[in-house]
């Protein structure tokens, strides 16, 4: 079972990273790499320092309230479609091949497109948020909630209960666990479909900030916006982990 | 007497996967009395669990008629408990909730005294003290006795039991037998009793009704006469091995006993068993 209090194997990871840092600054120390190439840590971390808070809050802000709006919205509208596949046969061979066109298509060539029919602002960021996370958790939710033994849709079926019924007592919570899997991929991706949207068009946001600063040939700055960014994602990762732990304890067993 | 349960010319045909028509019952009579334990015992995949969704309205014949108390069963009933292979608990409600969900999932709510009448139900399977345990936290033989206390909650006039004991190993199979026999003691009830063991057959049951390979009808029907209660000293007994020999005998030459049965669809038990999954 996931334990959230800290032992010396969970922080293995984090003192890997630490010692790269040094091998990583001397490397680039002695071979001389250029800083538009590879800057150095230290030179991040005085680049990180160069820009004030507030800059770093707003684009911090913009990035992630498009992130989790996108990715909310993207969860009210894929579990309500799961629960239409789940009951109907004829709508799932109907909508499912529409889900795989629309996942299949790259959202970094239509994301251009979406910024033409939403226009600027922060709704054709949103869509594409969607677009890039919902069709994780549909397929997730859907296959959750087929995975329900027949014996308990029986037993819902033999006590005379109503299909919304089952759903709502017995697919869905059997679902948990398939959803939080689906989520786990969702969240970080809507962190890259909110940075594919300030990319294509934006004045904040994360993402906006690498491409700015890159193209001032600040690469120092991008990368500590990218930092920013693998911090920000890895966080997201982590709420969504708490949140099953929290609230959905039983569905981490096994 | 009236029967409780009587299955008058029921036949079964539905269509598989693969769009061909199955025949998985045919020409199925008998009766079911009050309190009384009726076994049906049958090779795998001859039709039993189909028998058993006629009978708790999942399933509505194809051919003759399923009456529970006279009426014609066309739908799910409110006066049958079912008891399925599988314990199937709700991994997210605790032991307790898991034997009220019947109630809560028909009524939307639950009262304290369903609460109670479910801790009356856990008592009687012997499981008081796990009513606040979650279902991974229990055995496979404990699990399935909460299925048992679902089952009674309740208090329905037939319980329908679907090879309950078969996925338990075969010390607790023995074990759950001798407690159901109690259960039942204390609560009686009608019960339709699915099986393939045979031993299990003749320790639980009034009658035993033994089915033929698919599509399954009726070849045998044997009325135990072993005294009650029935415990472990009941098996040793030699009328015991006498019915279960009887059984044995009626399941490999099913076409000396019956006049309906089709040579070509008489393969041995154990080629049945191996060859094919429960329809």
């Amino acid at each position: 079972m996931h334990k959230f209090n800290l032992s010396f194997s969970q922080l293995l990871p984090s003192l890997t990273l630490l010692a790269l840092l040094p091998i990583w600054e001397t490397a680039v120390y002695i071979f001389e790499i250029p800083n538009f190439l590879l800057p150095a840590p230290s030179e991040i971390m005085q680049a990180f320092l160069n820009v004030e808070w507030s800059r770093w809050s707003t684009h911090l802000w913009a990035t992630l309230r498009v992130a989790i709006l996108g990715f909310l919205m993207s969860l009210c509208i894929s579990i309500p479609l799961a629960v239409i596949m789940v009951r109907s046969k004829f709508l799932a061979k109907t909508i499912y091949p529409l889900l795989v066109i629309i996942q299949s298509t790259p959202v970094v060539a239509i994301a251009p497109l979406l910024i033409v029919m939403f226009g600027a602002g922060e709704s054709p960021r949103l869509a594409i948020t969607c677009l890039i996370t919902f069709f994780p958790l549909v397929v997730s939710a859907t296959t959750g909630m087929m995975s329900t033994p027949e014996e308990l849709i029986e037993l819902s079926k033999s006590l005379g209960a109503s299909p919304a019924k089952e759903i709502w007592h017995i697919r869905l919570p059997y679902a948990v666990p398939h959803i939080f899997s689906g989520m786990k991929v969702a969240i970080t991706l809507s962190i890259i479909g909110a940075v594919v949207a300030e990319f294509v068009a934006a004045e904040q946001g994360l993402g906006y900030f690498v491409q700015f600063s890159t193209s001032y040939f600040k690469i120092p700055q991008a990368f500590a916006a990218l930092l920013f960014l693998s911090v920000l994602s890895l966080l997201l990762f982590k709420a969504v982990q708490l949140v099953q732990y929290l609230f959905f304890r039983w569905s981490l067993q096994k | 007497m009236n029967p409780h349960v009587k299955f008058s010319q029921v036949g079964h045909t539905y269509t598989s996967e693969n769009g061909q028509a199955v025949c998985a019952l045919k020409g199925i009579n008998f009766n079911i009395y009050k309190n009384e334990f009726i076994a049906v015992l049958g090779p795998s995949g001859c039709g039993k669990s189909t028998l058993l969704r006629l009978l708790s309205g999942l399933y509505e014949a194809t051919m003759g008629e399923v009456s529970i108390f006279g009426t014609k069963v066309t739908e799910p009933q409110s006066n049958t408990g079912i008891v399925f292979q599988k314990p199937t608990l709700l991994p997210w409600k605790n032991i307790l909730q898991n034997v009220v969900f019947p109630i809560q999932h028909k009524q939307g709510r639950v009262s304290s005294k369903d609460i109670e009448s479910a801790k009356a139900m856990l008592k009687l399977v012997g499981l008081e003290e796990f009513a606040q345990h979650m279902p991974n936290q229990l055995s496979g033989g404990m699990q399935q006795r909460v299925g048992i206390a679902r089952a009674l909650l309740m208090d329905p006039e037939i319980l329908i039991m679907d090879e309950p004991f078969s996925a338990l190993d075969a010390l607790t199979r023995e074990e759950m037998g001798f407690e159901l026999l109690n259960i039942w003691r204390q609560k009686p009830k009608t019960v339709l009793f699915i099986t393939h063991s045979i031993s299990e057959a003749v320790l639980l049951a009034d009658r035993v009704l033994v089915l033929s390979p698919r599509p399954a009808s009726v070849i045998g029907e044997i009325k135990i006469d072993l005294p009650r209660p029935r415990n472990i000293d009941s098996i040793k007994t030699s009328e015991f091995s006498e019915y279960t020999d009887q059984i044995r005998q009626l399941i490999y030459r099913p076409e000396t006993q019956t006049e309906n049965q089709e040579s070509d669809l008489t393969p041995t038990l154990a080629e049945q068993s191996e060859g094919s999954t429960n329809a």
